[in-house]
């Protein structure tokens, strides 16, 4: 018979060390004794007789990914046991059944099953019914402390959780089988330890949180057995919230009755009639109104400096639609101010617009970019962005009333039509619902086009679209 | 917190409780990281139970509750004499902060009467969201309840803060809506839902973050003539046309200053968890909504036992069915096999011919199981057909409610 002596607690390095001598010398698990862990071992008599001591360097031992997942979590059950069953486990894999783990109906699987389910809950309601209590420093920092009894040796198991959901704020997790203390830089792993007194002394929150949860319960469906399934009676010295439960079970009954016997009363208050017809006036009455919302309103991809709003005034007979405000108008807070801004008025004024007689506007409010070094460089929106700023698009209109809509590029179009048009090939007039309209290519499309016959002949056929749009809101008026 | 602060959060935790969801699951893993707070986890974590056996997980309050409507099955509606509070944009997030801090909870669930009105009101629930996100760097679980009736944009703003937006629909029928809750639109409601849905696919495709943990509702049963058939059917269209993530069921609950137009009784807690059984056969265990009511009556679903059970004594010419040869699909369908036993069963078959006591280590429902299944050592025989099969089954019913 070989002893082998870990550490209290979930030792997992002295395991996996201890395994892989066993390993390396062939040793069956009928052949050890485990010692270690909470209770004191039976074979802690036994000396290594004639076995001579593990290899200290003995490689790796290579086992199916679930199978080491396995021994992650049961080395920190408090059965005594848990070596030996791993061992057991690890003795089999290796001799041809690799895939082990999937025999469910096992006695040796389901039992290993029992033990990682049960480490699993414990580390669970660890994550769940810890509470920090917020003890003052004399320097008055802001500092946390938490006293918890784990069932099993999961304390260093449990850390990863607390650090990444508090790794803010500085704290201190005492229990019985070990401590953490988190300064938010690193973490410390420290000795058992007692119960600290009046830990919840001063601070209100431990009194509002009770208030919460004596408030949160509806006493007409108290189920005290469905409670106690999952949070159970040993749980309760630690909870702060449990001290209220047997007076909130008693009463239960005798509230409910008294609100099934309560007739119904009449309002004591009057009806409050004029505000609930106010009620309904809630949609932006003005331009003003709805561009205060839009600017108030945070962009969808963020980023962006400002919302861009529409210029121009109400009542104008030509609204004309871009895709999305650039770098430039980003900054400047206006519409049409970049490059691709100064090509449309040239061409509005070649085409017999004056460019501050049309209203200009965008179907995406906020700048969208990559940043690439100090360059922000422009990214088309998504139809779903275009989507989300389609509301605000059409209660703009609503309000312009203009007599045409010109949309500039596919982003425009979409916006209007609320389906993808290839604007090269559709270009012209095209009815939006309400409005009449002309679409058009984007002025920036004509100036990524390389120099030469082709960009001026473009440049051409992009006034000559605006010429027609003017023409249309002519004939028509 | 002062005292005024700690009765505004009784008055204002008391009136939201009769929303039966708490979950925080489904959010996307994310962490506040040095400068914020908090991390969500996906599965989400009950922080503590409360004697009714419900799951607190996130701190659940209206803003207010005060409310211009006067929806008849609601403790908040202006014609009740209910104590009123009004939380500020600021107290919410300093409650949601210092609660976060203690591990109390995984975040907020944030729902409101109507003030003046469903915009300004649902402008305020998305003031709290971003002030959480934006100023304090809050990664933990954001439920926001939208007011259904709100601007299409304030929905959408709320969906940029938020991990899952509700909408409730609150009665099956629209008929009953028009009749309860008569300044709310069914159609509209639907409209509403149908507007979210469509957003979250879009976000998810265009990977954006919009009210990733999707959308949920709830309806409130007993309160108006639906039948559970009625509410199925509802829950199944929702699922399908608006994609919803869960449909929650509540047993309408007597209530303080309860009106007139409403049953004083309540309907059994049982009929609840008979439609939440339910809910499951329709999503995880490919049953149809009119398979789950044919295991009734009328319309009703059968209170003494579950859906699946009721099902499976209509349908005993399909049993038994044999643990090592049948498909998953008809596993499924064996009373007291749950997905991950029958899962485990698909796998462990591979290896070994399973007998009745390999099955006991995967499924703590064996004992009704056995009399519809065939193991490698067991027959069910005649028992399968008896006519006191549901007797011999069923325990003596247990009463859940107290009345
Ligand atoms: S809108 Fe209806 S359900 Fe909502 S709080 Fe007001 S009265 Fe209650």
């Amino acid at each position: 018979m070989r002893h082998v002596e870990l550490k209290d607690g979930a030792d997992l390095d002295g395991f996996r060390r201890a395994l892989r001598g066993l390993v390396a010398l062939g040793v069956d698990p009928d052949e050890v004794a485990w010692s270690g862990g909470a209770a004191p071992s039976l074979f802690g008599a036994i000396a290594e007789t004639g076995t001579g001591p593990l290899p200290a360097d003995a490689p790796p031992v290579s086992l199916p990914r679930p199978v080491g997942a396995l021994i992650e979590t049961v080395v920190c059950h408090r059965d005594p046991e848990r070596y030996a069953l791993l061992h057991r486990l690890v003795w089999r894999a290796l001799r041809g059944e690799r895939d082990i783990l999937d025999h469910h109906a096992d006695p040796l699987v389901h039992r290993l099953a029992m033990l990682d389910k049960a480490v699993r809950r414990d580390l669970h309601k660890m994550h769940a019914f810890l509470r920090f209590n917020e003890v003052r420093d004399p320097d008055g920092a802001e500092r946390y402390l938490a006293w918890f009894e784990p069932d099993n040796f999961i304390v260093e198991a449990t850390a990863p959780f607390f650090v990444e959901r508090f790794e803010s704020l500085v704290w201190t997790i005492l229990t019985p089988v070990g401590s953490l203390q988190w300064d938010r830089r690193s973490l410390t792993f420290g000795p058992a330890a007692a119960r600290p007194e009046g830990l919840d002394r001063d601070d209100r929150f431990a009194e509002g949180w009770q208030r919460y949860y004596e408030s949160t319960f509806n006493p007409a469906r108290v189920n005290p057995t469905a409670m106690r399934a999952e949070m159970p009676r040993k749980y309760w010295a630690n909870l702060p919230e449990a001290a209220a439960i047997p007076a909130m079970i008693r009463s239960a009954p005798a509230r409910v009755q008294a609100m099934v016997e309560a007739e119904a009363a009449a309002p004591r208050h009057r009806n409050p009639d004029k505000a609930v017809a106010a009620m309904a006036r809630q949609e932006p009455a003005t331009l003003a109104e709805l561009n205060r919302i839009i600017r108030a309103a945070d962009p969808l991809v963020p980023g962006a400096t400002q919302a861009v709003l529409g210029e121009g005034r109400e009542g104008a007979a030509i609204a004309i639609v871009g895709e999305q405000p650039g770098d430039q108008e980003d900054v400047e807070g206006r519409p049409f101010v970049g490059p691709a801004g100064q090509l449309l008025t040239r061409a509005l004024e070649e085409a017999g617009i004056e460019r501050s007689a049309a209203y200009l506007t965008n179907a995406v409010k906020h700048f969208k970019f990559v940043a690439r070094g100090k360059r922000r460089l422009h990214q088309s929106p998504t139809a779903g962005e275009v989507k989300h700023y389609r509301w605000w698009l059409m209660k703009e209109l609503g309000f312009v009333r203009p007599r045409l809509v010109v949309t500039l590029g596919a982003t425009a179009a979409l916006a209007l039509t609320g389906r993808s048009v290839s604007v090269l090939r559709e270009r012209g007039p095209m009815g939006f619902g309400d409005w009449s309209g002309v679409v058009t290519v984007h002025p920036s499309y004509l100036l990524r086009l390389p120099a030469g016959e082709g960009a001026d002949q473009a440049y051409r056929d992009f006034v000559a679209d605006l010429r027609q749009a003017r023409e249309m809101v002519e004939g028509a008026g | 917190m002062d005292d005024a602060l700690l009765d505004k959060l009784e008055i204002l935790a008391d009136a939201a409780k009769y929303d039966a969801s708490c979950a925080s699951s489904g959010a996307k893993r994310r962490t506040g990281g040095p400068d914020g707070i908090g991390s969500t986890t996906g599965a989400g974590i009950c922080h503590a139970y409360t004697p009714d056996g419900r799951c607190v997980s996130l701190l659940k309050i209206l803003l207010t509750n005060y409310c211009l409507f006067d929806c008849a099955y609601c403790i908040n509606r202006r014609s009740s004499n209910v104590r009123r509070a009004r939380f500020s944009v600021e107290e919410v997030v300093r409650l949601t902060l210092g609660f976060y801090k203690r591990n109390c909870i995984e975040g907020l669930f944030l729902s409101s009467g109507i003030i003046r009105s469903p915009d300004y009101t649902m402008e305020q629930l998305m003031l709290v969201a971003r002030t959480l996100r934006r100023d304090h760097g809050f990664a933990g679980y954001i439920h926001l309840k939208t007011i259904p009736e709100a601007s299409p944009w304030l929905i959408e703003q709320a969906g940029l803060w938020a991990d899952r937006l509700s909408i409730n629909l609150e009665l099956a029928s629209d008929r009953s809506l028009k009749e309860f809750a008569p300044e709310k639109d069914g159609t509209s409601i639907k409209a509403v839902m149908g507007q979210v849905g469509e957003r979250i696919l879009e976000a998810k495709e265009e990977k954006r973050r919009f009210s990733p943990a999707g959308q949920s509702t709830q309806m409130i049963v007993g309160a108006d003539a639906s039948t559970d058939l009625s509410v199925l059917e509802t829950s199944d269209t929702l699922y399908r046309r608006y994609g919803l993530r869960r449909v929650y069921y509540s047993a309408f609950s007597p209530i303080p200053e309860a009106s007139s137009a409403l049953p004083a009784k309540p309907p059994p807690l049982q009929r609840e968890n008979r439609l939440y059984q339910a809910d499951w056969l329709l999503r995880y265990y490919g049953f149809t909504v009119e398979e789950i009511a044919a295991g009734g009556e009328s319309g009703m679903l059968d209170l003494g036992i579950d859906p699946k059970l009721a099902w499976a004594l209509k349908n005993r010419e399909r049993f038994p069915v044999d643990v090592n040869r049948a498909d998953r699909e008809m596993l499924l369908r064996v009373p007291g096999l749950g997905a991950r036993a029958v899962d485990k069963i698909v796998e462990a078959r591979r290896h070994t011919s399973l007998r009745l006591e390999d099955v006991a280590r995967l499924s703590s429902g064996l004992k009704r199981a056995r009399a519809f299944l065939i193991a490698a050592d067991h027959h069910p025989g005649g028992l399968t057909d008896r006519a006191d099969l549901r007797q011999r089954l069923v325990a003596p019913p247990k009463q859940l409610s107290l009345f």
